[in-house]
């Protein structure tokens, strides 16, 4: 049988499962292979069990080569995440990963900002490992109750800003502020930003009012994940000022900020 | 094994199952996880006369056991298409229909009157895109436009000549019938059919295009019956598609008359689907009995 032959492992086991907010699961995906490819800003395309035709795609939170594993920290949105979030250590899930393009990775002395907004949070996460104290991680949530992550990038040696829309936690309002502050204290080699588009937007004129690099990550409805069936459409715009789609799970997720149609 | 060798006219497929048009676009992104020589055959991305950038997103919304769709023939056109990818899925040993489509039945001619001069195996005329303003779909819902689309590209190429009927007509019999009296030597069906979802929450649609393509498992009824009626209303090979997620809905549908079945949606889900959908297929039928694939096209005995 052919497929015996050439099929990737796509099922892969489990490690854990934990509730971090009412809707935010963080789950550790035991598999080497991926591992070990996987870069930050990167993306696995997850399949819930049942009768659901499209996968999900998530990005990766952690990359541990030396435990061969992946952690993924995902909001419940619908019913496939619903079912996803209802695994359990030991089960096993459909997983086609590592896919898409990473954030580039400038030298660890580099002084980079990074900016998370709700779910866009989890894949800073990989960055702040990679340049630590060189870094200052901006994150934003609607409240308390949805704030994450917090203890993992304090670890990290990061600097960390937490913000909140109604002033429950960190600073009252949005990230824009204290990234403003940021780049005037000491102008950053480069930007990286994850998060809702409003935000991006705002973080992306931010950086080109100061003339600072700036990557940002995108989220779009998608189809197969490896750039073939064309859904997951980004309006950019190329050198020549001609504008086209391109698209966020192969050319993406993670574009140049310059690139993008906001 | 089985011999699972089928043929189109005159075209000897190594096995029935070919990805679709619109899942697989020119094959390279499926290489990196298998060689295309596996495949039966490659319809690929449908392709216009110009560059198309395509519809805004969202592109695509889940739905109960499958998915509206709305690309909007994104493409980079077919001069694009011979220089740059043509001859690359030619090298790779295995039976190219070419997807073309286009704004009006002159430009469908001349798109393939371009594919005329190369090796491609055989054209698929998209007279259905339900997703595109002009043509498309217009094509393929009335028997005048039908037939006429199809003459012109007839007598624009000798190249083997399948048109890809719609399902969103009150009789595809009569379409099949009429792009077959116009000159078609195959019909491949079905198209997707044309839905709408809306989120409760916005009030939009989900698709920015308001209504797409629905496509996957929940079709597949739709597509055995109406490959069923085409078969038994012309003489010429019909290849089948429409929600075929395994190698038991393949053989359900060459019994249904079906002489290879092109597979969409089970891609976009799984981009090892074709390959599964091969060997189910060699492996029903093993366990039945049937020593050749081609033996079971228009096998069903009904009441």
């Amino acid at each position: 049988m052919i497929h015996d032959q050439y099929t990737e492992k796509l099922s892969f086991p489990v490690r854990s499962m934990t509730k971090l907010t009412e809707t935010i699961w963080s789950m550790v995906i035991e598999c080497p292979s991926v591992a070990e490819q996987a870069v930050p800003g990167q993306f696995v395309h997850l399949l819930p069990e049942g009768d659901f035709t499209l996968r999900r795609p998530i990005s990766i939170c952690e990359i541990d080569r030396q435990e061969g594993a992946l952690r993924l920290v995902f909001e419940v949105r619908g019913k496939g995440t619903a079912v996803l979030a209802a695994l359990k250590p030991g089960d096993t899930v459909n997983m086609l990963a590592p896919l898409g393009h990473g954030f580039t990775l400038l030298s660890r002395e580099s002084r980079v900002i990074l900016v998370g907004g709700g779910i866009g949070t989890p894949p800073m996460l990989p960055l702040a490992k990679h340049y630590g104290e060189n870094a200052v991680m901006i994150s934003g949530f609607r409240s308390e109750q949805q704030v994450i992550l917090q203890a993992d990038f304090a670890e990290t040696g990061t600097e960390t800003i937490l913000c909140t829309d109604d002033g429950s936690a960190g600073v009252k309002g949005l990230v824009t502020v204290p990234l403003a502050a940021a780049i005037s204290t000491k102008k950053p080699d480069l930007i990286c930003a994850c998060g809702p588009m409003p935000m991006l937007r705002g973080v992306a004129a931010l950086a080109k009012q100061n003339g600072i690099p700036c990557e940002v990550s995108l989220e779009e409805r998608m189809g197969c994940g490896i750039g073939a069936c064309l859904v997951c459409a980004c309006q950019t715009v190329d050198r020549n000022g001609d504008t086209q789609f391109l698209h966020v799970c192969k050319n993406g997720p993670v574009f140049n900020a310059e690139e993008v149609v906001w | 094994m089985a011999d699972l060798h089928v043929k189109i006219g005159d075209l000897t497929l190594k096995n029935p199952i070919i990805p679709a048009s619109g899942v697989f676009g020119y094959g390279r992104e499926y290489e990196k996880y298998y060689p295309l020589s596996l495949l039966g055959g490659i319809a690929t991305k449908g392709t216009t006369g110009a560059k198309r950038t395509g519809n805004i997103s969202p592109r695509i919304a889940e739905t109960p056991c499958g998915m509206l769709n709305s690309v909007g023939l994104q493409n980079p056109g077919i001069d694009a298409f011979i220089a740059n990818e043509l001859p690359h899925l030619l090298s790779c040993d295995t039976v190219i229909l070419a997807n073309i489509a286009g704004a009006t039945a002159e430009e469908c001619a001349e798109v393939a009157k371009k594919l005329d001069s190369t090796d491609v195996h055989m054209i698929e005329l998209n007279i259905s895109c339900p997703n595109v303003k002009q043509g498309g779909a217009a094509f393929g819902t009335s028997c005048t436009a039908a037939a006429q689309v199809t003459k012109a590209v007839r007598e624009a190429t000798k190249k083997p000549l399948c048109v890809k009927l719609s399902p969103n007509v009150t009789s595809i019999t009569e379409i099949a019938k009429a792009v077959v009296d116009a000159g078609a030597d195959a019909v491949s069906l079905i198209n997707t059919l044309l839905g709408m979802r809306i989120d409760l929450r916005t009030r939009r649609p989900v698709l920015h295009n308001n209504m797409g393509g629905l496509s996957g498992a929940a079709v597949f009824p739709v597509a055995v019956r109406m490959v069923w009626q085409v078969a038994n209303a012309v003489s010429v090979p019909v290849i089948g598609m429409g929600g075929v997620m395994n190698g038991e809905d393949a053989a359900e549908l060459m019994m249904a008359g079906a002489s290879a079945v092109e597979v969409g949606t089970a891609i976009v889900q799984d981009p090892f689907a074709p390959l599964r959908i091969i060997d189910g297929l060699n492996q029903w039928l093993d366990d039945n009995g049937v020593a050749n694939a081609a033996d079971l096209t228009g096998t069903v005995k009904p009441w």
